[in-house]
């Protein structure tokens, strides 16, 4: 009885995403150039911030390092289209591969380690994992290399333009890593996270291995980041450190935090927050004639003063905050 | 063994600033139980608050005894308007373990967003008020300076200053009574919020040293938008961690040992190693002894 029920729901949830597929198919005719690019860079915040959401949300661990991991995703598969002359699903493949081994290892480290200590080893990684660019030519140093999917195929006509090939790659890809993440986060391992997060000690109790629990959750964590690195590539058509600066690492756990860590749910707020927040801060602050550096800077100014509120206000994220609020005034009733 | 001496010598100047770095985050952590990444934005903002008085008056010093005062009012500033709001909203939670780090990553933006605003994103000129050109000894001449001497003199009294005040004043043991159990301190008599406000004063000026010393140290230029102040983070974090967290002598002898073993990987193995040796030294420094090799016995994992 259980079981059928819950296969039924699988089954909706799948129809579910097959309609917001059909939805984003239809939204990328009838937008412009420009949104569709920002589409594609909701997408690949979308992956990021899931990752985090799995990595902090599920498994209680921090990592300011996530930039890292999206840059050895971007790098792999750049790498493997440039010498391997791999087809383009396949570099997406390796990115994913060669960030979730980064991240086991991450992961074996990090499970040692607690609150400070990780946040600050995985700091010190993202500041120092792009400069090994440098050190290595086949990275290509400063400058980087070039990560060129290609042109749409000719078969989708003459007006489609390159900027909404990226977007249907993206949003595709995001799909289906949105979906094999729910679906993880509803299996033995999804709920091992959660009762690790629940308490420590008591998940140890009830005979959960924790270091292993937690080395899995880094490792999928990161080979979603490799996934999110190697479309961020495809978006800017070339892997560099600059690419990945700690900016990066930090917008994608303000996303994290904008969605609410404790679900899934929400990820769409963050990652559009990521990108529609510098445009409209800086639309109003040309409208009020301010000046370069203002309309520069101050998207920055909201988005940490937003990052703070919300850790100090509404810490479980804006989706769990109505829901207990439901629950509660249910309760009262 | 000339260039050993030299290694071992710039190894001990940039340790030392490491060192102040280490020490800002000590005393926050002793004070709070919180790692205060917003430091970096904090030390850079008072770095300019010293260039800024250098642009009135004439003396290095002044500017610096200015930027400290800066930094321990900004300091204080955000304990008093951020950390004691946070700490008591969130107690529970997914996050409530991580919110405090979270919340300094968010203020470190809006500091280093601000900054830019205010002075700009272009390069800053502080000039060394010592010079730093190296003695000579015979016909050698040492990378080390009297501003590398004065650098190593400063953080000397600094911790001599600090170690005073937090082992043998009664200001010290409340500062330890308000971090180990603020409500036994609290119904002790001590005045636990005013305590941890002077906690975060005294590493805002700390911060403030290690800043303007960085940028002394070096050619004198520095910008919002450069990695120095970011990687002095980290190894003052790093330096930190070495030393265990707690103790204000292990934050130093954190910082010198990972100055010269830095300065002794860039010099003998490669200088591009520069960003990602801290991040290897902090790893290995976890596995082998993540209770610091000053910290009491008790792991890393609680």
């Amino acid at each position: 009885m259980h079981n059928s029920s819950r296969q039924l729901s699988n089954k909706i949830r799948l129809l579910i995403f097959i309609v917001l597929g059909f939805l984003i198919y239809l939204l990328s005719n009838n937008v412009d150039e420009l949104r569709v690019y920002q589409g594609a860079q909701v997408s690949f915040y979308v992956i990021g911030i899931a990752s985090i959401i799995l990595l902090t949300g599920y498994s209680g661990q921090v990592s300011l390092g996530q930039g890292a991991l999206l840059g050895v995703g971007g790098y792999a598969a750049a790498l493997s289209h440039l010498h391997w002359h791999l087809p383009i699903p396949a570099t997406f493949a390796i990115a994913i591969l060669a960030a979730a081994g980064a991240g086991a290892l991450l992961g074996i480290a990090a499970a040692r380690l607690s609150g400070p200590y990780l946040a600050g080893a995985t700091l010190a990684l993202a500041v120092g994992l792009p400069s090994i660019a440098n050190q290595f030519t086949i990275l290509g140093g400063e400058q980087g290399l070039f990560f060129d999917v290609g042109f749409p195929p000719e078969s989708l006509g003459e007006e489609f333009t390159q900027y909404k090939w990226f977007f249907w790659i993206a949003s595709l890809a995001t799909l289906i890593a949105i979906f094999w993440l729910q679906n993880v986060m509803r299996s033995r391992y999804g709920r091992t996270w959660k009762a690790i997060r629940g308490s420590e000690v008591a998940a140890e109790l009830a005979g959960v291995d924790i270091a292993r629990a937690k080395i899995l959750a880094f490792t999928l964590s990161a080979g979603l980041a490799g996934l999110a690195g190697a479309l961020l590539a495809m978006t800017i058509g070339t892997v560099s450190p600059s690419a990945f600066p700690l900016a990066l690492s930090f917008s994608l756990l303000t996303g994290a935090v904008l969605s609410g860590v404790t679900t899934l749910g929400g990820v769409m707020i963050g990652a559009v927050t990521l990108v529609a927040l510098p445009e409209i801060v800086g639309t109003v602050v040309n409208r009020a004639g301010a000046s370069e550096a203002i309309a520069t800077n101050l998207p920055h100014i909201v988005m940490g003063t937003l990052l703070i509120l919300t850790v100090v206000f509404v810490p479980n994220g804006p989706v769990e905050q109505m829901r207990s609020r439901r629950v509660k005034k249910e309760k009262s009733l | 063994m000339f260039q050993f001496i030299n290694t071992l010598l710039i190894g001990i100047t940039s340790g030392a600033i490491y060192a102040l770095m280490a020490l800002s985050i000590v005393l926050v952590w002793r004070s709070t139980r919180v790692i205060n990444f917003a430091q970096a934005g904090q030390a850079l903002t008072s770095t300019f608050i010293g260039f800024q008085t250098l642009q009135y008056v004439d003396s290095f010093w002044i500017a610096l005894v200015v930027a400290m005062i800066g930094g321990a009012l900004i300091s204080a500033l955000i304990e008093i308007t951020l950390m004691r709001v946070l700490l008591k909203h969130s107690t529970s939670g997914a996050i409530a373990g991580v919110a405090p780090i979270i919340a300094t990553l968010g203020l470190l933006e809006v500091i280093q967003a601000t900054i830019t605003l205010i002075w700009g994103g272009a390069d800053s000129l502080i000039t060394p008020p010592l010079s730093n050109t190296g003695f000579t000894i015979g016909s050698n001449t040492l990378v080390f300076s009297p501003m590398k001497l004065a650098i190593i003199a400063i953080v000397a009294v600094l911790l001599i200053f600090l170690t005073l005040i937090v082992q043998k004043t009664s200001i010290g043991l409340s500062l330890r009574a308000a971090a180990f159990s603020p409500e036994l301190a609290r119904l002790a008599g001590v005045r636990v919020d005013a305590v941890r406000t002077l906690g975060w004063a005294l590493s805002g000026a700390t911060g403030a040293v290690a800043g303007l010393l960085l940028v002394a140290n070096g050619n004198g230029s520095f910008s919002t938008a450069s990695m120095e102040f970011s990687l002095l983070l980290i190894s003052g974090f790093i330096a930190a961690v070495i030393g265990g967290l707690e103790s204000l002598l292990g934050a130093v002898i954190g910082g010198l040992a990972l100055g010269i073993i830095t300065a002794f990987i860039l010099m003998y193995i490669s200088d591009s190693l520069f960003f990602i040796a801290p991040f290897v030294i902090l790893l290995l420094v976890l596995f082998i002894r993540p209770q610091g090799f000053l910290g009491k016995k008790g792991g890393r994992r609680a």
